[in-house]
């Protein structure tokens, strides 16, 4: 390591605040979670985990949290399927208008997402549909894909072409080819695009906020709670949750990747987690 | 009398039966009416330059790309709706397409997955397909942990374990180093004796058709422009660009002086004149070409001062340059008068083998070259 290069430079004093300014106020939410006091601020009282226990009983918590979770496994498998047929059609063949067609699928990526929010409210209201968590799962599907696309394409494009034609050429069908050759070696961008997929839409706020109707989800919920001092604790608790199920999740998606890599004997690049 | 392998070839009955192919990719003509029959047993090779539709051949026998027009047959049967995964053929991959996430045997075992015979049965061709290839012991191994020359050992056992009547073979030696493709030659060339499946060959490297190959059709734009012998090949090419796309020819301008049905009197520049037979002369060039007499360059000899040989005509040169190769010698040789006819000098290369006891000359050296017509060739 060439640690000499940064000496003395105040580098590392920058680094450090940098980290700091990114991971202490996360660091401050399981703090006040286990803090029996109802004020957030210094100095701490004692130790509690009434305000699991307390969120735990909300109802209206609980359904929200049924809500995300729904809706976030059913947006993640939707767009990565979406994902797969598209990444699977981009790096495997041209077509005619293919860098138009692709470039309008991974428009949402940079679009305002109020502006998709209100367009896909109107365009629904003015339909008659009603909202309901499906027009959510519809709008998150819409934005995880970008994402998702982008990680299956890496996966898809590093593939040889003829290893689904040599086993197409051994007697298998196109199906079963791709089954078993294609599907597994891409197996661990298929995980990472669900992974990113579904934490995207657990905390995504806007389209849930305006398509939601009258069904809660986590965010929306966390957001309307906020306005009650009271209800402060309980949410650094559900904060400390959502941010354990979070580590817990890329460290599953990151051991797939890296198994996935060492079985095909990739070179470690990375990964986009 | 026994038979040679040319005979038993001769005698073979069609493998593949290509019957005016044409192939269009949109307006580009890739295929332009190929007509070609390779008999059952034969290592036949497809070469030529890239881009020349060598490749796109081998893939329409495959089943991998649809033709425009005409027909492919393999073994008398018509392949048109015969997709790939059901041709009596199997392909070697220029990148060995190697399925990385298998075992080395499961690699192999892939095309027996719809065979109905038992476990047992299977693990036993496994093994022996890999005994074929040399790789006994390796069914364990991870495939992506092989060598260049391994996986393309792996190739080839999956291919040939499903007993395939066509083997075809895409570039398959591109990818190793000089060494191990040198090697792999003379094992291919066993192999294919060895199982007597036929071998399409698809290669850029002439050397390499011209050590494996039965026969070979050279290709120029999606036409086959010679299809031949290895030494019929090398010896008489039909036109200049074949003669110079195999090995390397000299080329010196000529003149026709008088001609009839058995040939025709030559004035070459630098070698003088020159009676030719017919079977010497190439009329398959384009009409705006210029006449021209081509020679290898082991062909020719170089004499040193006073030194005897037993060659009808000798030329007086001069050496120009020496490229010294340890067996071999390469000379470029300016000849005496080979600017008479248009006014340009002209070097041409001789190659000599370096006997014991023969020196190598220095640059600058006045010598001679001792020749025969009959290594000539001309182009016309």
């Amino acid at each position: 390591m060439k640690a000499g290069m940064f000496r003395g430079s105040g580098l590392r004093l920058y680094a450090l605040f940098y980290l700091l300014f990114l991971y202490a106020p996360i660091l401050l939410l399981p703090l006040f979670a286990f803090n029996s006091g109802t004020i957030i601020a210094f100095p701490l009282q004692g130790f509690t985990t009434d305000w699991f226990g307390q969120m735990w009983e909300n109802a209206t918590l609980r359904r929200a949290l049924g809500n995300s979770l729904t809706i976030a496994v059913s947006a993640s498998v939707l767009a990565t399927c979406f994902g797969i047929f598209a990444a699977r059609a981009s790096t495997r063949f041209s077509f005619p208008g293919k860098g138009g067609i692709m470039g309008f699928i991974m428009l949402p990526m940079v679009l305002p997402e109020i502006i998709v929010a209100m367009s896909l409210l109107v365009v629904l209201l003015g339909v008659g549909i009603e909202l309901s968590i499906l027009t959510v799962i519809f709008g998150h599907t819409l934005i995880c894909m970008p994402y998702a696309i982008a990680i299956l394409s890496t996966a898809f494009s590093s593939l040889d072409k003829s290893l689904e034609e040599a086993a197409y050429d051994l007697g298998e069908t196109k199906w079963s080819a791709f089954r078993l050759i294609t599907l597994p070696l891409v197996m661990p961008g298929i995980v990472s695009a669900l992974l990113i997929s579904f934490t995207i839409s657990l905390d995504e706020f806007i389209i849930a906020f305006f398509l939601a109707g009258s069904e809660p989800t986590l965010p929306t919920y966390i957001f309307s709670q906020l306005r009650f001092p009271k209800q402060i604790p309980m949410i650094m608790a559900l904060g400390t949750v959502l941010v354990a199920l979070s580590i817990c999740l890329l460290a599953i998606g990151e051991y797939f990747r890296r198994r996935g890599n060492a079985r095909i004997g990739g070179k470690e690049t990375g990964g986009f987690l | 009398m026994t038979e040679t392998r040319h005979d038993v070839l001769d005698a073979a009955r069609p493998m593949i039966e290509c019957q005016d192919v044409q192939k269009y990719y949109g307006d580009y003509h890739a295929l332009r009416g190929i007509n070609l029959t390779i008999r059952e047993g034969e290592f036949f090779s497809l070469l030529g330059p890239s881009g020349c539709g060598k490749t796109t051949l081998l893939r329409t026998i495959a089943g991998f790309e649809d033709i425009s027009s005409g027909a492919v047959l393999i073994d008398g049967n018509r392949m048109e709706e015969v997709p790939a995964n059901k041709r009596p053929t199997n392909m070697v991959f220029q990148s060995y397409a190697i399925f990385p996430h298998l075992t080395v045997a499961q690699n192999v075992a892939f095309g027996l997955r719809r065979d109905p015979r038992g476990k047992d049965e299977k693990a036993r061709l496994v093994d022996e397909a890999l005994a074929m290839v040399g790789l006994k012991g390796y069914g364990a191994r991870a495939a992506h942990a092989l060598s260049g020359g391994q996986r393309q050992r792996v190739a080839l056992a999956r291919a040939l374990i499903l007993k395939p009547k066509v083997l075809l073979l895409d570039e398959p030696l591109s990818a190793l180093d000089r060494k191990m493709r040198e090697q792999m030659q003379v094992e291919l060339i066993k192999l294919q004796r060895q199982v007597g499946i036929t071998f399409v060959l698809v290669t850029h490297d002439q050397e390499e058709a011209l050590v494996m190959s039965d026969r070979i059709a050279v290709m120029f734009e999606g036409e086959i422009a010679q299809l031949d012998g290895p030494e019929a090949l090398y010896a008489r090419p039909v036109n200049r660009r074949v003669a110079d796309f195999i090995g390397v020819m000299n080329f010196l301008p000529a003149r026709i002086l008088s001609e009839n049905g058995e040939g025709a009197k030559v004035e070459i520049a630098g070698l003088g004149e020159v009676d030719l037979p017919a079977r010497q002369i190439s009329r398959a060039n384009a009409d705006d070409e210029v006449v021209i007499v081509g020679f290898r360059p082991e062909t020719m000899t170089l004499i040193g001062p006073g030194q005897p040989h037993t060659q009808p005509r000798e030329t007086g040169a001069t050496i120009d340059e020496v490229v010294y190769y340890g067996d071999m010698t390469y000379y470029d040789l300016r000849l005496d008068g080979s600017a008479r006819l248009d006014g340009g000098a002209r070097t041409v290369r001789i190659s000599m083998r370096n006997l014991f006891g023969r020196d190598v000359q220095d640059v600058g050296t006045r010598t001679r070259l001792a020749w025969s017509p009959g290594s000539l060739v001309l182009f016309r």
